[in-house]
């Protein structure tokens, strides 16, 4: 560690002023800052992309029949959407504010590896661009699902190989990033952050990282071995040489499962850190936080079957998974009690950020209730593969992750750009996102449990008035996030706006608001004096910050 | 700002005004399907087997706890929003780390998990349980069609391919669906008798489908290269609907599941049917057939067999060659064209050398004498049996 240590503090003195400026700026980039803030702007910008072929598909379903797409560019969609929103928005989203927050919050002058840092986000954008090729392909972009499942995937065209090595590329990214996060957060904490004084977004960062190394290199396995089944004649999953399809869902759910914790885990990590400033409380239970993120990190492991409860396992297998995934509701539940007891009586406040947090913990907690509906085998063997399913995952996936990074852009974006955001314009957001949200999803539910099929590009005219209310809130649920890019992010971006003092929010603890805003182009170049519950620096050498970029 | 809250008071209007006009003109009518999903249904199908009541009854079971624990933890947040907040003056109170009330709130929730998984284990138990059955059929899952084996009991020797009507597909690419049963109704549905325990086979000739029927409470995967099984016994008479509930490629939402159930006294009659119609159908390879003959045949194996991916214009589309005007099928050459039907090509059109040589024999001359093919060429079973050597 100590011959880590120093080289990155000699470093910043060498070259703190003399950073690159322009184009280079970016391409070279090794502050984490900047890192971070490219990270965030390519999530959206999937984000945005994603979102448009979500709407593609939302229009084709607002009336039965097929009236925009054909099957095959349905299903096209689908997938697409699919990979794109768990791979290209959500997961760079959460390395993006890792790289913001997590050296701020710990008192570290960057990420350990910076040039690593500034290779596994350049690593992207090829991989995105391959995705977005793909479309233009011949016989088009994947069309198997974004769970690529053999041997569907054997009768996809060549755009599936241009898939197979952008995710490739994506998990080496994920997996340098998380390397990074761990390295940084183990070696390079202040002294006297010890790991139980450290941020809940740090902890829930940590314990994702771990996953990430653990299940990409399973997921590249399965990718790897449908890209030989395809052309090498292997036959892993291809059943006319022998092979085992199920085999695939195993593999794939051993890493998906876990990947959907790694989507979730550091939207904890923000809410806990929301709330609290905004009740102007502690949190209520910070052990058991802790705890509680390891345990479902743990569990994740072990429940992936529930995926396949429909492949026919043996019963021995069905109640296996059924009651390891039940499990996952009693550390959950703790996360949830967690956050209303730091609330109650607290003297709360409801800015933007904490409007975000309580829809967040709302709406959350309805996708896990119908997770665990869901993990009961036999009612699973009714709502799998059906809209239910969709619902499910939308209420943890958008108004989990996606509501808990909206919370944490309008919480720390003033720290970022040196701007407060147009409270109103927040507030608008966010009621418009949570409103077109259920409108959007929550009829979602009566068609599944009608047992609509998902992936389907046409359906029973019994279930249009559903189809009609959902595509109507996504488009709603679309323009809001335009106005939130318009009305938010750039003028904040862009500098229009009040100046955001150093600590913008009366209640918010911590060594990100020990820096001025906003955040000076390098901070604690020498480690903080801190005191003693490690949330504030004692002396000025931080708050001094002589140079600014 | 003024000027924007206008225009987007107008918009909201407007927006307002295009769904509720969309709502009122834009949905056909239509009314409940017995068996199948009814309008705006809410939850899951009445249950027609023991299976299907006890899965709706856990149901109930688990969204009325949830419910509960919902409406108790959002009391106390919500009251806490309302009560808690600065602008009431409320002062922030320092309380934090109880290690008593972590574990009550560990410990019963577990509580809660144990008792719910006791009903759910009992009914998987049961749900696994295909021993003992009166009649066992095997559903295989093809691109995009369900083929139904009589396996074993009544019934036994009993086989065919049940494929979506084609007006429904076509309604479908016209954007003008009609009908209760739209994407459900199909030429042969699979025939059950009430009140016997039918076994269903599962397994698929490419990619992986799932048989599934709402109302039975039954869902399984159909794997290719592996063989699975599930099982109902249905309580009433009646139709009951379901669909391909796997992504099985393009044609995915074109291959639903329709399930007649009949009394034991209809069952056996429908069983005699079958049984003297397979005799009948059994042609006689030998035979000669004529030109009309042979093109009257072919035309019915193409519209049960072809039609989905080389359209009934025979243009095909997409990799979908075309039929009409196609070289090969034109060819002088009968084996040209015997062989590509025989052998399927790498191009993704399968074999059907499972068809019967007559069915062959029938669509070939049918393919060489429609459309623009003026062949006048006759292919007869006899040639078919030669071109399979």
């Amino acid at each position: 560690m100590s011959a880590v240590l120093p080289h990155p503090a000699d470093h910043g003195h060498d070259h703190a002023h003399d950073h690159p400026h322009g184009w280079r700026r970016w391409l070279y980039a090794t502050n984490h800052k900047d890192i971070g803030t490219m990270y965030l702007l390519f999530s959206f910008a999937m984000f945005i992309f994603g979102g448009i072929l979500a709407l593609g598909i939302r229009a084709e379903l607002f009336q039965p029949g097929l009236q925009i797409v054909n099957p095959h560019l349905f299903n096209q969609l689908t997938t697409m959407h699919g990979i794109i929103m768990v791979f290209g928005a959500i997961m760079p989203a959460f390395v993006g504010f890792a790289n913001w927050m997590v050296p701020l919050q710990i008192g570290a002058s960057d990420m350990a590896f910076a040039r690593m840092n500034n290779f596994s986000f350049w690593l992207l954008i090829p991989a995105a661009l391959m995705i977005v090729i793909s479309f233009f392909m011949p016989g088009g972009a994947p069309a198997a699902g974004w769970t690529i499942y053999a041997p569907l995937t054997l009768q996809m065209g060549p755009s599936m190989d241009a898939a197979i090595f952008a995710l490739h590329i994506m998990g080496a990214s994920s997996i340098m990033g998380s390397i990074n996060i761990i390295v940084t957060i183990l070696n390079m904490r202040a002294p006297g952050m010890t790991l139980m004084k450290m941020p809940l977004f740090c902890w829930t960062w940590l314990i994702t990282a771990y996953l990430l190394i653990a299940v990409m290199p399973v997921l590249a396995g399965a990718i790897t071995m449908t890209l030989t089944d395809r052309h090498f004649g292997t036959s892993f999953f291809n059943p006319a040489g022998g092979g085992d399809p199920v085999m695939y869902q195993h593999i794939f759910w051993f890493f998906g499962h876990p990947e959907v914790y790694i989507m979730i885990l550091p939207a904890f990590g923000i809410i806990s850190a929301i709330v609290p400033a905004f009740a102007r409380k502690r949190l209520f239970g910070y052990t058991s936080m802790v705890y509680a993120t390891a345990s479902i990190a743990i569990l994740s492991f072990i429940v992936w079957a529930h995926h396949m409860f429909t492949t026919g396992m043996p019963v021995t297998g069905q109640l296996f998974f059924m009651y390891a995934t039940m499990l996952i509701a009693v550390p959950t539940g703790v996360k949830i009690f967690n956050w209303v007891a730091t609330m109650w009586r607290g003297s709360m406040t409801f800015e933007t950020p904490m409007l975000f947090a309580v829809g967040f913990i709302f709406v959350f907690t309805i996708g896990g209730f119908t997770g665990l509906i869901l993990a009961m085998a036999p009612i699973d063997i009714q709502l799998q593969d059906t809209y239910y399913v969709v619902a499910h995952f939308h209420y943890v996936l958008v108004a989990g992750s996606l509501f808990a990074l909206f919370g944490g852009v309008y919480y720390w974006g003033p720290k970022w750009t040196g701007v407060m955001y147009d409270e109103s314009r927040g507030k608008i957001h966010f009621w418009g996102s949570i409103i077109f949200f259920n409108v959007t999803f929550f009829p979602m539910h009566f068609l599944g449990l009608a047992g609509m099929p998902r992936r389907y590009a046409d359906y029973p005219l019994q279930f249009t008035d559903f189809n009609v209310v959902a595509s109507v809130g996504a488009l709603g649920f679309g323009l809001m996030q335009v106005y939130f890019f318009l009305m938010v992010v750039l003028p904040m971006m862009r500098g229009r706006g009040a100046p955001a003092p150093q600590q913008p929010w009366e209640g918010a603890e911590g060594l990100e608001w020990e820096i001025p805003s906003p955040a000076p182009y390098h901070t604690f170049e020498t480690p903080p004096r801190l005191n003693a519950t490690a949330t504030k620096v004692i002396g000025a050498s931080a708050t001094a910050a002589p140079h600014h970029a | 700002m003024k000027a924007l809250r206008q225009t987007l008071s107008r918009w909201m209007l407007a927006g307002g005004a295009w769904c509720a006009t969309a709502l009122a003109f834009a949905a056909p009518p239509v009314n409940d399907l017995p068996g199948g999903p009814a309008v705006n249904q809410l939850d899951l199908h009445p249950p027609v087997t023991a299976i299907a009541a006890e899965q709706r009854w856990l149901h109930y079971f688990v969204l009325f706890i949830c419910l509960v624990i919902f409406i108790g933890v959002f009391a106390v947040m919500f009251y806490s929003i309302f009560k808690h907040r600065k602008s009431r003056g409320a002062k922030a109170a320092n309380f934090h780390e109880s290690t008593t009330v972590e574990i009550i709130w560990t410990v019963i929730p577990f509580l809660i998990v144990i008792f719910m998984a006791l009903p759910a284990t009992k009914a998987v138990v049961a749900m696994k349980d295909t021993s003992a059955s009166d009649i066992t059929i095997k559903a295989t899952g093809v691109q995009w069609k369900w083929g139904y084996d009589y396996l074993k009991g009544e019934g036994e020797g009993i086989n065919f391919v049940s494929t979506l009507d084609v007006t429904h597909r076509e309604m479908s690419d016209a954007g003008q669906p009609k009908g209760d049963d739209y994407l459900l109704r199909v030429d042969n549905p699979l025939i059950v008798p009430v009140n016997k325990k039918i076994r269903i086979i599962t397994t698929a000739s490419d990619v992986i489908h799932a048989w599934m029927v709402p109302a039975f409470g039954v869902k399984q995967d159909a794997i290719p290269g592996f063989v699975r099984d599930t099982w109902f016994r249905a309580e009433k008479t009646g139709d009951f609907y379901g669909q391909c509930a796997e992504l099985c490629g393009k044609e995915h939402a074109y291959m639903p599941i329709h399930v007649k159930v009949l009394s034991a006294e209809q069952y056996t009659a429908w069983v005699d049917g079958e049984k003297k119609k397979l005799a009948a159908k059994a042609d006689d390879p030998n035979k000669l057939w004529s030109l009309p003959e042979l093109v009257a045949r072919g035309e019915k194996v193409y519209n049960a067999n072809c039609v989905q991916c080389h359209q009934a214009s025979g243009k095909g589309g997409g990799p979908v060659k075309a039929l009409d005007g196609s070289s090969v099928v034109q060819d002088a050459d009968k084996t040209k064209a015997l062989a590509v039907i025989l052998k399927g090509t790498d191009k993704g059109m399968p074999s059907w050398a499972a068809m019967s040589d007559t069915e062959i024999a029938a669509v070939t001359t049918f393919t060489k004498n429609h459309w623009s093919n003026a062949t006048g060429q006759v292919v007869q079973p006899t040639e078919v049996a030669a071109a399979r050597k």
